[in-house]
């Protein structure tokens, strides 16, 4: 009997890495299918659907796909289309009921369904990560298998925090760690809070997962270690922490269940068909040309670029002395022994496991027994983000920062050479180079990945090494065009790529063209090539790829140098640099066959940074302590506490901005964002008026998590995130009224066209209201006031306060706008008076001054990272914009100069610039628009000035490591000048 | 007057083209053709594609907004055509001001021209109050009207379109009535001088009747807003074509008109007074055309209530007092509290699904978008929005995805809605007597 009418319902969910079928008889699921795609959508689909061939035979089955990657495969076979998080959100209500929320973390998006109260389904925005694809790239980072780590978090002892919104962010904090020697059990774990966090954060935005809780999808289904960690974050009991058998297949269910209402009712040899046959549907496909337009074009291209080689011998023909370099990056390890005719006689290149001790360990063990009595190190110089913890383990002669190592390196090779760019694992370094010395110095920010190990993790994603898949780059045929962005776009615009039929060939070339143009357009911020220089040498580990270099070179329209030792430049460099010593202090034989080394993670109590410390302790009980801001944390005293430091002063000053009589109740104060910098009016205007003014505290990572949960915006500046933190801190002290007023125009300097604020520190009071529940039950103030009229602005106060908390008549409110004022004016005073001392300081005693330029709440300890203490211990006097912008005119700038705190920035450039010994850093929020304004500006006055640019990006990033890097890179090319211009001193007379 | 200001003289006027970005391209033409009128020879820019972005991601700090990025790309794109002698032509952007950032558009535009090697391009900032002083661009009182008016037109026909597009019994029918009087309404001499209150009531129900003919098959309607940063919410280059990718999906777009965004702008300097106690003549003669303004706004909305076939939009002095209690009027940098306003509007008139555009980062939407959403939903529970990034990296496979997930919930309510109705019909009938037949 062939003619059958049961109903076969058959759903099909195309992740961005995965595909699942589902096919249901009777609403019993009767087969089900989980696999990777890895990017071949069509094919993959076509297997699973054969699988089951057996069980429906002949028969008709009605189909719907979902899924990111199903949509445009559904559009082409011409299936129906059912949105993934809808269907799901359709499972859950039948299935089970009493669900209050599904989560449900996907291979590249991210979704939350409510279904208690309102429902609500939402998925992540366009700039997060906290995905399948995040954990799988963290994977790939610490060297394990998905499971691997996963069995690993559930060891953990301990958690650091990881920035968790995108998978950029989040290596810059996890490197570091790991080459500090942290566990990788911990990381693992601190992994995935960091996804839990993102979730809350940028999912939830304040509304109270609660009840039972589903847990749904890949990661979640697969790891453990994030269930427990969502779990504990989440403060479920077992029995509403759910994850069902079905979890993985939730959408596919969801859409054979779907198939049923709208489904198309079809024989499988056809579906089959429909799908392998499925034209790709967008017509006007980006394409670039092709890298190669033949065979003997890429011939030519590899015999100009085998040209340029170092000369090499054999180690063990060589004897004699011999000078060490070590490279200790990000991802990888690079070692270069150099005899004393400088060439290499011993190479090392390989990744550092995570562990790069243990890797420079077994190499140094090499080289010795190799070096045997005849070849005596003689020096030996040490580079790269593990450059301390190397040194110490190994009792390395020197540590050079990375930016000198390179630049040695290249001078050495191309001696005119005006312009390096440095692709690594993931930093992108460009020096440009003028009068012999390093005259600027750009580095990739946080948000502008391309690099090298972007590469590699979408090779493997594709299930390709990367060797491999550069070489299937060069012969793409019609490379995509990918645009220029960081990872988190790239991945969908990989995905759109692959939907549209796009080959491997043509996605690795395409992203070959995506990382130059990412490193010309983002970083080095060219309008074209000639503002490089004549004479550019590339280098790092991924110019290897011919891909890469073949796309710089196009996008230039010249040739540049790769030399072919392009991923040892820095351990080149760095063995050069060594030359100059005749002995070693390195670890003899002896030694290193007794080494051994261990590290645990501690809490540095010192002060209120609260550094998260990694003590390494060596065999013969040498202890090195890393991940500290300043020397306290090391054992010893601070050393030079007489240096000025206007951010300590300036956060001294304003604590002991509260208290009162409080005659009329107490009032809190939030610290953050505006009230930085008008703490003392308000301060000054309450008191007098009888308040007790509460101020609790100054930010810390505890403030953040605090108010995490009611945050709407996930890509929002960290200043105003922590703004929830300390609403909800003032609401604990159970204040009579919180006040943080709205302006639209601040303190107008007479400095700029105009005066405004930006809109977030504005306004931010509209969303507060809207977004913390918890304000209602208290009076909130966010009255709209003018600051620069002291009568409208006590008409506003005893109007607002009137209306909202007790009568205050004008004649007090113009009483208390009168003594804020004369608080707010000494305060500035002040501000400046010890920016002057300051200043005076630095000349006599001949020290270095750095202008830490922000705005006023950078000086907040938990938004600046204490990267003023480190500005301080590595040997500047640090002073803020506000304590030296009156020193210096208005500069004539290109833009609308029109908001008070920014053009303080302009004019404490100024004052860099007209000063030798005083140099600018400017510290930039994530997120903040406004400075995607000032940074250029800032940028074009002190280079038109001679003055070198320093910017750093800061947002929850807790680790200094890369902070470091970009000062040391400042004072190292600072000392270069330096030395430069002795030179030509001497040479004159 | 910022660095890198180049004046567009007198002399430039008679020989220049003034290339215009496509923002709106319907409102655009019309507004090119009342400055026709006055000598002004104007052409807008029609490009598309990846490329524009790009070339803007060249020239401008790549975390600058996206609209500053797609603008300063097409404008560059245009003068490195060919198509125009580069000494012959001048940019025009259209500027408002305020505490945002997009204040700062004219200046990146001439800093991307002279990082170019175009820095003699003359720009002009074409704003309410003037910014900067050119000698060849004089907009009167009187030409702003007449522009206004223009506006009004192009809202009227930008309505009526959506309106109708998705139901048609023939596709391109209302495409080509807009076509039509577009047509209509700039060619020949002396077009849209300010009409009389007569003529523009009979061109508005004129325009109303020709749309009214057009045959529809409308069921159940699936109303879908659309609010946002004002670039990204009406370019159609800005939002990958936003509003056809909803017809396309059987939903019908509702975009509140471009004039309420200009009653805005006008509105918020009057508030200022009032907030700040600024005091001048110009806060007066700010609110008297504001009124103006207005009254003709209302001139428009009555004609299409009074011919009765098309839902009306809200008149602007009803959508300023429909925020109230979310979010307050001081909260005027960006789109502001407007954008607020709007989603409310639209809640009101039956689009309770809403999209909401804002290029990524935009700092105003964090607080008017994004932050007003929890309060939104608290106060009307069944509003369904979706906020949507544009940017010159976000690709069309996420916005649509999260589109069509706010899409189904909407059918979903649709149906429900529907059920409740048929249900409470039932209810009806069977009081009068009638269910008995029925369900035999």
């Amino acid at each position: 009997m062939t003619a059958q009418k049961r109903e076969l319902l058959l759903g099909i969910d195309v992740g961005s890495t995965t595909a699942k079928i589902v096919l249901l008889e009777d609403e019993k699921i009767i087969y089900s299918k989980y696999e990777r795609h890895f990017s071949r959508v069509r094919e993959k689909c076509a297997e699973l659907l054969s699988g089951i061939r057996d069980i429906i035979g002949n028969d008709s089955v009605r189909v719907a796909i979902s899924g990111s990657a199903g949509m445009g495969l559904a559009q082409c076979a011409d299936i129906p289309f059912a949105q993934e998080v809808f269907v799901v959100g359709e499972v859950i209500r039948k299935n089970e009921p009493d669900t209050s929320v599904v989560i449900e973390p996907g291979g590249e998006d991210a979704k939350i369904i409510f279904f208690d109260g309102a429902p609500d389904e939402r998925m992540n925005g366009s700039c997060a990560g906290g995905t399948g694809a995040f954990i799988d790239q963290m994977a790939t980072l610490l060297c394990m298998t998905n499971d691997e780590m996963d069995a690993a978090s559930l060891e953990h002892k301990k958690l650091y925090p990881i920035a968790s919104r995108c998978g950029v962010f989040a290596k810059t904090d996890i490197q570091p760690l790991l080459n500090q020697g942290a566990s990788k059990s911990d990381v693992a774990a601190s992994i995935y809070q960091a996804v839990v966090n993102q979730t809350i954060g940028g999912l939830a935005q304040g509304r109270k997962i609660r009840g039972k809780v589903m847990f749904l999808g890949g990661p979640l289904y697969y790891c453990r270690g994030l269930r427990e960690r969502f779990t504990e974050t989440l403060g479920l009991t077992p029995e509403n922490a759910i994850c069902p058998e079905y979890a993985i297949y939730a959408v596919a269910l969801g859409t054979a269940l779907y198939a049923g209402k709208i489904g198309k009712s079809t024989g499988l040899s056809e579906l089959i068909f429909s799908i392998e046959n499925a034209k790709s549907y967008s017509e006007s496909k980006d394409i670039l040309p092709a890298l190669f337009e033949s065979e003997d074009e890429y011939a030519e291209f590899s015999a100009r670029h085998a040209k340029a080689d170092v000369a090499k011998a054999d180690i063990s023909d060589y004897c004699g002395k011999a000078f060490l370099g070590i490279d200790c990056g990000s991802t990888t390890t690079k070692l270069v022994l150099l005899s004393e005719g400088n060439e290499i006689i011993y190479s090392y290149y390989a990744s550092n496991m995570g562990n790069p001790v243990e890797v420079v360990r077994g190499e140094l063990e090499k080289i010795y027994s190799l070096c045997g009595e005849k070849i005596k190190i003689c020096g030996s110089a040490v580079t790269g983000y593990g450059e301390e913890l190397i040194k110490n383990a190994f009792g390395c002669d020197v540590g050079i920062v990375e930016t000198i190592a390179h630049y040695t390196a290249a001078k050495y090779f191309c001696p005119e050479v005006d312009f390096i760019l440095d692709i690594g694992g993931q930093d992108i370094k460009c020096f440009k180079i003028k009068n012999g010395a390093i005259d600027s110095i750009m580095l990739n920010e946080a948000c502008s990945s391309g690099c090298g190990s972007f590469l590699e993790t979408f090779a493997k994603s594709m299930g390709y090494q990367i060797a491999e898949f550069a070489s299937k780059g060069i012969y793409g045929k019609h490379p995509v065009n990918l645009g220029s962005r960081c990872t988190v776009f790239m991945n969908s615009s990989v995905k759109q790529a692959q939907k549209d039929g796009a080959g491997v060939e043509d996605i690795s070339a395409g992203l070959s063209v995506s990382v130059v143009k990412n490193a010309i357009y983002k970083v080095i911020r060219a309008a074209s090539a000639d503002e490089l220089g004549q004479n550019i040498v590339v280098q790092g580990g991924t110019f290897y790829n011919d891909a890469v270099l073949r796309a710089f070179e196009r996008e230039l329209g010249k040739n540049v140098i790769r030399p072919a030792i392009a991923g040892l430049m820095g351990a080149y460099g760095a063995a050069l640099y060594a030359k100059r010593f005749d002995a070693s202090s390195i670890i003899s034989p002896e030694a290193l066959s007794q080494f051994s080394h261990t590290s645990k993670s501690a809490t540095c109590k010192g002060c209120t940074n609260n550094c998260h410390l990694t003590v390494n302790t060596f065999s013969d009980g040498r202890r090195f302590i890393s991940g500290n801001r300043c020397e306290k944390g090391l054992g010893l005293e601070k050393s030079d506490v007489e240096i000025p430091n206007l951010y300590e002063f300036k956060r001294n000053s304003l604590l002991k901005m509260q208290g009162g009589e409080g005659t009329r109740g107490t009032i809190g104060l939030p610290l953050a964002l505006g009230m930085y910098e008008l703490l003392p009016l308000w301060y000054g205007i309450f008191s007098e008026l009888g308040f007790k003014v509460v101020v609790p505290e100054m930010s810390t990572r505890r403030t953040y998590e605090k108010g995490q949960l009611s945050i709407p915006s996930d890509t929002v500046c960290y200043p105003a995130k922590l703004m929830h933190g300390h609403i909800a801190r003032l609401l604990e002290e159970k204040c009579d009224a919180i006040f943080y007023p709205c302006l639209s125009y601040n303190i107008d300097e007479k400095a700029s066209d105009n005066h405004y604020n930006c809109p977030v520190v504005a306004y931010y009071s509209e969303l507060l209201e809207g977004n913390i529940e918890e304000l209602r039950d208290t009076v909130f103030l966010y009255p709209y006031l003018n600051v620069n009229s002291r009568k409208e602005l006590a008409k506003g106060i005893s109007d607002y306060l009137s209306k909202k908390l007790c009568k205050v008549s004008l004649k007090e409110a113009k009483k208390a706008v009168d003594k804020g004022f004369a608080l707010y004016d000494s305060y500035m005073a002040s501000v400046r008076a010890e920016g002057e001392r300051a200043l005076s300081f630095a000349k006599e005693n001949g020290k270095r001054v750095m202008i830490l330029a922000g705005r006023p709440y950078h000086i907040d300890s938990e938004i600046c990272h204490g990267i003023d203490d480190l500005a301080k211990s590595l040997g500047f006097v640090v002073v803020s914009e506000d304590s030296v912008c009156h020193l210096a005119e208005p500069p004539k700038v290109r833009v609308l100069n029109q908001w008070t705190y920014h053009a303080r920035l302009y004019r404490a450039a100024m004052v860099a610039s007209q000063n030798e010994n005083i140099e600018l850093v400017q510290l930039v929020s994530f997120g903040c628009g406004v400075d995607a304004i000032t940074t250029d500006e800032v940028r074009a006055i002190l280079e038109e000035h001679g003055k070198l640019y320093t910017q750093i990006k800061i947002d929850e990033i807790t680790n200094l490591g890369a902070v470091k890097i970009r000062l040391r890179s400042l004072i190292g090319a600072l000392d270069e000048k330096a030395e430069k211009s002795e030179e030509k001193e001497a040479q004159k007379s | 007057m910022t660095e890198g200001f180049v004046e567009f003289t007198a002399e430039m006027k008679k020989e220049y083209k003034i290339l215009v970005p496509n923002m709106l391209p319907m409102h655009f033409r019309l507004i090119m053709r009342v400055l026709k009128n006055y000598g002004y020879d104007m052409e807008l820019l029609e490009s598309e594609g990846k490329h524009l972005a790009e070339k803007g991601l060249r020239y401008v700090h790549n975390d600058t907004c996206y609209p500053a990025i797609l603008v300063i790309g097409q404008f560059l794109d245009a003068i490195e055509s060919g198509k125009y002698d580069p000494h012959k032509v001048a940019l025009i952007l259209f500027q408002t001001g305020g505490g945002c950032r997009a204040s700062n558009y004219v200046s990146l535009l001439r800093k991307a021209l002279s990082k170019a090697g175009y820095g003699y391009v003359p720009v002009i900032a074409f704003s309410f109050g003037e910014i900067e002083k050119h000698s060849g661009w004089k907009i009167t009182i009187p030409i702003y009207l007449e522009i206004f008016h223009a506006l009004l037109y192009a809202d009227l026909l930008m309505n009526l379109r959506n309106q109708c597009e998705v139901y048609e019994a023939s596709k391109g029918a209302s495409a080509l009535v807009c076509e039509k009087w577009v047509a209509k309404l700039t060619s020949g001499d002396n077009h849209l001088r300010m009409p009389t209150k007569k003529e523009s009531a009979r061109t508005y129900r004129e325009i109303i009747d020709d749309f009214a003919k057009i045959e529809l098959n409308r069921g159940q309607r699936l109303k879908v807003g659309i609010v946002g940063e004002i670039f990204v919410k009406y370019s159609p280059l800005g939002n990958n074509n936003l509003a056809d990718f909803l017809v396309k999906n059987g939903a019908e777009p509702v975009i509140p008109g471009f004039v309420d965004f200009i009653l805005y702008c006008i509105y918020n300097v009057v508030l200022d007074k009032k907030l700040y106690g600024f005091k001048s003549l110009v806060y007066t003669v700010y609110e008297i055309i504001y009124n103006v303004v207005l009254k003709k706004q209302k001139a428009m909305i009555e004609a299409i209530k009074e011919e009765g076939t098309f839902d009306a939009p809200t008149p602007f002095d009803v959508t300023l007092t429909l925020a109230k209690g979310i979010i307050s009027f001081g909260a005027k940098m960006g789109e502001g509290w407007l954008l607020t306003s709007e989603m409310v509007e639209l809640y009101h008139s039956n689009a309770k699904n809403i999209v909401c555009t804002q290029p990524f980062g935009c700092l105003p939407n964090h607080i008017c978008g994004k932050g007003m959403m929890k309060p939104l939903k608290e106060k009307y529970p069944d509003i369904n929005i979706v906020a949507i990034d544009y940017d010159a990296g976000a690709t069309a496979v996420n916005q649509e995805n999260r589109i069509r997930l706010m899409l189904s919930n909407a059918r979903l309510a649709l149906e429900s809605e529907a059920e409740a109705e048929s249900e409470s019909e039932a209810k009806k009938e069977s009081a009068s007597g009638e269910a008995e037949k029925a369900s035999v």
